[in-house]
């Protein structure tokens, strides 16, 4: 367990020093949410409405940002060997890997979130629903995405290739994401429903993601 | 103990790099392994530390603990120092030992050992490539594992600190450790047999 | 001569000491002038008494330009005439600049509220100014990233002049976006005639904050210098404990 916890210290302190990208991915999700208006115009009622899919996809966007760098970081300065050497198996780390990327780029989205709400002129209902469901989302993009970092790493410079291949795994995610926070405001459907699969897409992701993202780690070592 | 290499066959891309390869070293025993650029001395080590996967062939660790594997009884030395520019040199250490062993590790020992304990606070950004490589062989001696693999240990140390990894190495033989070690030049071993890889071209 | 004698860092530190206890004294007195003047501003007979967040968000939207021209300053001397100070001096204005920066964008936010119903409306100026906010947040993001500060400085010179040359357009396109989409109404101030009763109190405020600003600034600056110092020294820890 105390070699669990010292991997999440390493990677949360790495993220947070001089070098690290903890709040790139929050500075990125600000530039996207801002330059939805110039695009869209200035009308704040068709903001409002558009507001929970706008967050969602800056949200989905800024969450890819760092990850390419997750596991390839380790790999090329071999640190990656000797993680596979510990006595944890590789799965529990990039479980953690996964946990301490998160707790550095996804939780800022969510903790972001609330402000831009008030940019694109959500009602405090919205904003709460859309910061509930990013709570609740995040973790599942960041998981599914330690496939994509993991396949990065296999493939050597697969780093535009990770977009390509994580984007298309997140729409059930972006789906329930989007649907969850617009049912809080407009119904018809009750908020519970999306939510609860939103929540079910989350716990799979959890394990789906650490024990794929292994596998890959293991067949890059060729 | 005694580390036992059976018919060991490796081939990477399209190419075998060796096959049929059978080595045993006790322990006490440092074996330098020796040859031409890509023959295959990288490759054996890794595959022993379970970084690569052999075609044919089995690795075993007799009297080791039955519980480990081989790979989670090695370390492993090699060309990257495996450090993180932005944390310190004990930081650096210490997540290595924590995650490398079990018991408390001796931080404090290593670094002295490897003369890095008074720049211990210092971000790793730093160093010199000399010092890194040191830094990188303090693990060795903070968490006790009894195979050592050790691909080019010498590259960017000097001549003093060269004489340091030596005394290094000898005590671990001494302790009851044992040693495989890819190398071109001398690692001042007295006793070390050698094993000569590539050796039809 | 003065600014020979300001490129050695070590006079420059001294100069700092003996300045800065004025400056601080001269900015306290300032505030204490302006404030007073603004307490004794009528309230707006439309806006009320909200209309004296106007004092705090004029001087801080004029400090967010102002810091970046005078980083547009240092990043020549930066890049032109290798001033040692310069990209200290630019390293040191970033986090106030965008510190004001963002003071602006509250303040007009919170002005905002009671004024269009919404905490924020896409206002031609105060999009403008988010803009601008968030160049400084990549500015700072791009100090952050590089640990050696001369070379981090270089980056950031550029990216400064490049931004210089960009806010204008920035600004003169987002102006015509706005009145493309007819968007929201523009608070405008009364125009050129501000009655003397509130402009004497807002250029007073002004004043102020510059002084809070250049004051802040050489702090910044002194500790920018002590920090590179102890970074100096520790790499030197590093080269000399190479030896043993």
């Amino acid at each position: 367990m105390s070699a669990l916890s010292a991997l999440l210290v390493r990677d949360v302190r790495i993220a947070l020093r001089v070098g690290g990208g903890a709040m790139m991915g929050v500075l990125f999700f600000l530039t996207v949410v801002t330059l939805m208006p110039f695009a869209l115009g200035p009308d704040l009622a068709l903001l409002r409405r558009l507001g929970p899919a706008i967050l969602w996809i800056g949200a989905l966007l800024a969450s890819l940002l760092a990850l390419d760098r997750l596991f390839s970081a380790d790999h090329d300065d071999g640190s990656l060997d000797l993680l596979l050497m510990g006595r944890v198996p590789i799965e529990l780390a990039v479980a953690v890997k996964g946990l301490a990327h998160w707790l550095t780029t996804g939780l800022p989205l969510v903790v972001a979130a609330p402000i831009l709400g008030l940019f694109l002129n959500l009602e405090p209902k919205a904003i709460a629903a859309v910061v509930l469901t990013l709570l609740v989302g995040t973790p599942a993009l960041t998981f599914i995405g330690l496939v994509g970092a993991g396949l990065t790493v296999a493939l050597r410079r697969g780093g535009l290739l990770l977009p390509v291949l994580v984007l298309p795994l997140t729409v059930p995610v972006l789906i329930f994401g989007v649907a969850a926070s617009n049912a809080a405001v407009v119904g018809p459907v009750p908020f519970g429903t999306p939510f609860t699969i939103l929540c079910a897409l989350t716990l799979m992701s959890l394990v789906i993601g650490p024990f794929a993202a292994g596998a890959t780690l293991r067949h890059g070592l060729e | 103990m005694e580390l036992i290499g059976k018919e060991l066959a490796c081939t990477r891309g399209q190419r075998e790099v060796f096959s049929g390869l059978d080595f045993r070293v006790a322990a006490g025993e440092a074996l330098l392994l020796v040859g031409h650029n890509g023959a295959g001395k990288s490759t054996l080590l890794r595959l022993i530390a379970g970084l690569l996967r052999a075609s044919a062939g089995t690795v075993s660790l007799d009297g080791g603990d039955p519980e480990l594997s081989v790979p989670e009884q090695a370390h492993y030395l090699g060309h990257q120092d495996a450090l993180k520019p932005s944390l310190t040199v004990t930081e650096n250490l210490r997540f290595w030992a924590s995650w490398l062993g079990d018991e408390a590790p001796a931080l404090d020992a290593a670094l002295e050992a490897v003369a890095l304990a008074e720049i211990a606070d210092l971000p790793a950004a730093y160093l010199s490539a000399g010092q890194r490589r040191r830094l990188s062989i303090a693990r060795l001696v903070a968490i006790r594992r009894p195979v050592w693999l050790l691909d080019e240990p010498t590259s960017a140390l000097d001549v003093a600190s060269q004489g340091r990894l030596a005394e290094l190495m000898a005590a671990h033989l001494a302790s009851g450790g044992l040693i495989l070690a890819a190398t071109h030049g001398p690692l001042g071993l007295e006793s070390a047999r050698e094993l000569r890889l590539g050796g039809r071209t | 001569m003065a600014w020979i004698d300001l490129a050695n860092p070590t006079r420059f530190l001294r100069i700092v000491d003996r300045v800065l206890p004025w400056l601080t004294a001269a900015t306290v007195f300032a505030f204490a002038y302006a404030i007073n003047g603004v307490l004794g501003a009528p309230d707006d007979y439309q806006q009320g008494a909200t209309v004296k967040i106007m004092f705090i968000h004029v001087p801080s939207a004029w400090l967010g330009m102002f810091c970046w021209g005078m980083m547009s300053l240092s990043a020549l001397g930066t890049l032109v005439f290798r001033h040692p100070l310069a990209d200290v001096a630019a390293k040191a204005a970033a986090p106030l600049g965008a510190a004001f920066t963002f003071l602006c964008l509250v303040t007009g936010a919170l002005w905002g509220r009671p004024m269009w119903g919404t905490y924020w409306v896409w206002d031609a100026r105060l999009t403008s100014v988010l803009v601008m906010f968030i160049m400084y947040l990549g500015l700072l993001a791009l100090w952050r990233t590089v640990e050696d500060p001369a070379r981090a400085g270089r980056a950031a010179a550029i990216l400064t002049l490049v931004g210089a040359v960009n806010l204008p357009i920035i600004k003169f396109s987002v102006d015509w976006w706005n009145t493309l989409h007819q968007g929201a109404s523009v608070v405008r101030l009364g125009g050129p005639t501000i009655d003397p009763s509130i402009l004497i109190p807002l250029l007073a405020m002004t004043l102020a904050c510059t002084l809070l600003f250049v004051a802040l600034h050489l702090a910044a600056m002194r500790n920018e210098v002590l920090r590179r110092r102890v970074r100096t020294l520790r790499l030197l820890q590093a080269q000399t404990a190479r030896g043993v």
